[in-house]
């Protein structure tokens, strides 16, 4: 019974982890495309950034750095 | 629970984990592998033995690659017989490639790794990469991005080097 579960778990452990991928430099492609910047629409941002100041008296601090192509 | 079964698959989830994660990346001192096995597209020089190479590998939507692709092009220009320029494009589209040398025309050699069996081998850690190869194809300086004047300057002494 316990083997089972043990292999149950470690079946369910190897699905979960088969979806978890590096994305090597030269496949960046489609993360360094423009539409994959969150900063793409300055309108957009500009309501995100009013609706997180009134919501929560705070502005700024929002998102972090990182992404795109990976180059350099 | 079977402790020893639990030590056996973790055993074996290390030696798979090790074997997965194993990289062979082109480094310093490597000799670069017979380019006529990956099956580039485009028309690769007649011989690379006995001149100085650089394979630099470039994608349409690398911005430094583009900045790049001038300083590549003065240098082939400066040293025409005796360095190879070999830049290696990994974009999946064709025609993002072709898009992007109509806009950046250059005199050195382009091929394509379609495929990506080159640059999988070379494993490059950023875009652009490029190798710096002597007469004998063994890798001598390695550089990881495009950094401006400086890659060219670097570029320039490590020529002269291997010239000399």
């Amino acid at each position: 019974m316990k083997i089972k579960a043990f292999f149950l778990l470690a079946s369910a452990l190897l699905i979960v982890g088969s979806g978890c991928t590096n994305v090597k430099p030269w496949q960046r492609e489609h993360l360094a495309d423009y539409t994959m910047r969150a900063d793409r629409d300055p309108l957009g941002t500009a309501q995100a950034e009013h609706i997180w100041f009134s919501r929560e008296e705070a502005s700024g601090g929002r998102g972090v750095g990182g992404g795109g192509c990976g180059c350099n | 629970m079977n402790t020893s079964l639990l030590k056996k698959f973790a055993v074996a989830a290390l030696l798979a984990g090790t074997f997965f994660t194993a990289q062979a990346a082109l480094k310093v001192g490597d000799t670069l592998p017979d380019l006529a096995s990956f099956n580039l597209e485009g028309k690769l020089p007649d011989t690379l033995k006995g001149k100085i190479v650089i394979v630099d590998f470039w994608a349409s939507w690398c911005a430094p690659c583009a900045k790049s692709f001038p300083v590549l092009d003065e240098l082939q220009k400066k040293y025409t017989d005796r360095l190879v320029i070999l830049a290696v494009n990994v974009d999946e589209k064709k025609s993002n490639m072709e898009k992007f040398l109509q806009k950046h025309a250059v005199s050195f050699t382009i091929v394509r790794d379609a495929e990506q069996k080159l640059v999988a081998v070379a494993e490059p850690q950023t875009m652009p990469t490029s190798f710096v190869l002597d007469g004998t194809g063994k890798v001598r300086f390695l550089h990881s991005g495009f950094h401006g004047e400086d890659t060219r300057k670097e570029y320039i002494s490590e020529i002269e080097s291997l010239l000399k």
